[in-house]
């Protein structure tokens, strides 16, 4: 069964908060669940549905569930790292479309940066019956340097520059002077990226997302009950998943599980990438970017550095404007984990929301992606194309 | 305790690999079945599901295929994919070369390193 048109955003809202010591994660979880209802119009007694990911504390929903005290009669914890609330997305318009929810919400929170995880996603290390630890975290395998060996890659085969991933932060950076909330505000340039210290090569500090606490959510529900509510329409035309990883040793860098997801979600959308006027794209760091654009078909794989140079992610000035909010390397990253944000400012592009500086002309398709877990060992990557109605 | 040490006892199925590099031998997993090579080794084929899979001595020899050192390290460290000549791209270190000479395609060679009195970890450095 297709999900399109069978389920619409309804609520979406990005916690204020990037500092948040005094407050527990779970409440994080409360309070952007309720902001998310409060903009759907919608109360906490209509949500049947509950979808969160490996940022959720204790056993996940039923820990959230009576925190929150909601009544549902579907949950879903499905946990492909960051990009997991685009997947949930996908997975609440199957279950709202099998009849097993009406109203579902999907949050994600976190305050790695008051609990000072300075040093990105925990490196699993907690986990030693994972069957590939002694072969990866006994190396000093990072999230660092785990995706710094694909950037690696992806310039020796393809010719991509330092220059060119920096133009992904300029992007994201020309965005984030916009919004008030966004922890880098400064626009930077490329030789502002270049002369940042190099961290692990050949990726430098600029190329780096932020780590900051907070989180967001979404409520997805049926045509329905999204007609009778007083918000922008916004429908899920399509969605993809799939899952990544080393194939047995039969290693290749320099491409993502987005090439499945992506044609997975046009084909359903029924669209072309041609069609899609704003993406909201992981940037878990710059290169992230670049291979999710050859990916997901904006380019052909290989030409995601010449695509971005020259400013071609900007909006008003190229021709696939991204992160309009200033994306994970500006503007937020809560939990380490980039999904939900991806989607509210796709939403909000959508709705005519954004800020005017950054607000895309005629903005009636846009795209979600995000590559969750490790870029260059195992990740699962989930794409979204919406639609304004 | 080791990161290494932490989690071996888990793994029942690799733990011939690790015996025998603590004798300085390098071993890795192909299957009667395919005739592959997979890494990292598993009881299983990851290729073709056969249990009959076997070690064999691997030459030591590969070539890079990725790496990154981490600068952020004290002292830094070379982290890299290296494809043996067996077939499969493995997870290791660069140790035992100047880290500025390594690149994508330099030969390799295998360069057992003692993580502790009784622990041992593949690494290569440039041939």
């Amino acid at each position: 069964m297709s999900i399109n048109g069978m389920a619409y955003i309804v609520g979406a809202y990005e916690h204020p908060t990037r500092k948040a010591p005094d407050k527990s994660v779970a409440q994080l979880h409360a309070e952007v669940a309720l902001g998310a209802l409060a903009d759907a119009g919608l109360s906490k007694d209509d949500v049947d549905g509950y979808f969160c990911g490996g940022d959720a504390p204790g056993t996940g929903p039923l820990s959230l569930v009576e925190y929150m005290n909601l009544k549902v009669r579907h949950a879903d914890s499905t946990n492909i790292g960051g990009s997991s609330y685009i997947l949930h997305v996908n997975h609440a318009a199957q279950a709202i479309a099998a009849g097993k929810c009406d109203v579902a919400l999907i949050t994600l929170a976190g305050r790695p940066r008051s609990e000072s995880l300075q040093k990105g996603p925990p490196q699993r290390t907690d986990n030693p019956v994972q069957p590939d630890f002694p072969w990866e975290q006994a190396f000093g395998m990072t999230t660092l340097n785990a995706y710094a060996m694909c950037a690696m890659r992806h310039m020796h085969e393809f010719g991509t520059t330092s220059d060119q991933l920096a133009w992904v932060k300029v992007a994201a950076s020309h965005h984030a002077q916009h919004n008030p909330n966004a922890m880098l505000r400064d626009v930077v340039t490329v030789e502002d990226v270049a002369n940042s210290p190099v961290v692990a090569d050949p990726l430098r500090r600029l190329d780096c997302c932020v780590i900051s606490d907070g989180g967001g959510a979404v409520i997805v529900t049926r045509p329905e009950i999204a007609r009778s509510l007083k918000r922008p329409l916004v429908k899920v035309r399509g969605a993809g998943e799939a899952i990544k990883h080393l194939s047995g040793g039969d290693v290749d860098l320099t491409y993502s599980a987005g090439a499945r997801s992506g044609p997975l979600a046009f084909t359903e959308a029924g669209l072309k990438p041609t069609d899609i006027k704003y993406v909201s794209l992981y940037d878990s760091f710059t290169m992230t970017v670049i291979i999710q654009l050859e990916d997901l078909g904006f380019c052909r794989k290989g030409e995601g550095g010449r695509f971005v140079a020259d400013g071609n992610l900007i909006s008003g000035v190229g021709r696939l404007p991204f992160n309009t909010d200033g994306g994970g390397l500006c503007n937020n990253h809560p939990n380490h984990r980039g999904g939900m944000t991806k989607i509210i400012e796709a939403v909000r592009q959508l709705r005519g929301e954004a800020h005017p500086a950054v607000q895309v002309a005629n903005c009636d398709l846009a795209l979600a992606h995000g590559t969750g877990g490790l870029l260059g060992t195992r990740h699962g990557s989930a794409t979204l194309i919406m639609e304004r109605e | 305790m080791s990161v290494l040490s932490s989690s071996l006892h888990h793994h029942p199925e690799t733990q011939p690999f690790w015996s025998a590099l603590g004798e300085r031998r390098f071993l890795f997993k192909a299957c009667r079945g395919c005739g592959r090579a997979h890494w990292y080794p598993r009881a299983i084929c990851p290729f073709c599901d056969s249990p009959d899979t076997e070690w064999r001595n691997a030459s030591g020899r590969g070539v890079i295929y990725s790496y990154s050192i981490m600068r952020v390290a004290k002292p830094p460290y070379a982290i890299a994919y290296v494809t043996l000549e067996e077939g499969p791209t493995m997870m290791t270190n660069i140790v035992d070369s100047d880290l500025e000479a390594i690149a994508i395609g330099k030969p390799v060679e295998v360069a057992i390193r003692k993580t502790t009195d009784d622990e041992s970890l593949p690494m290569f450095k440039l041939a």
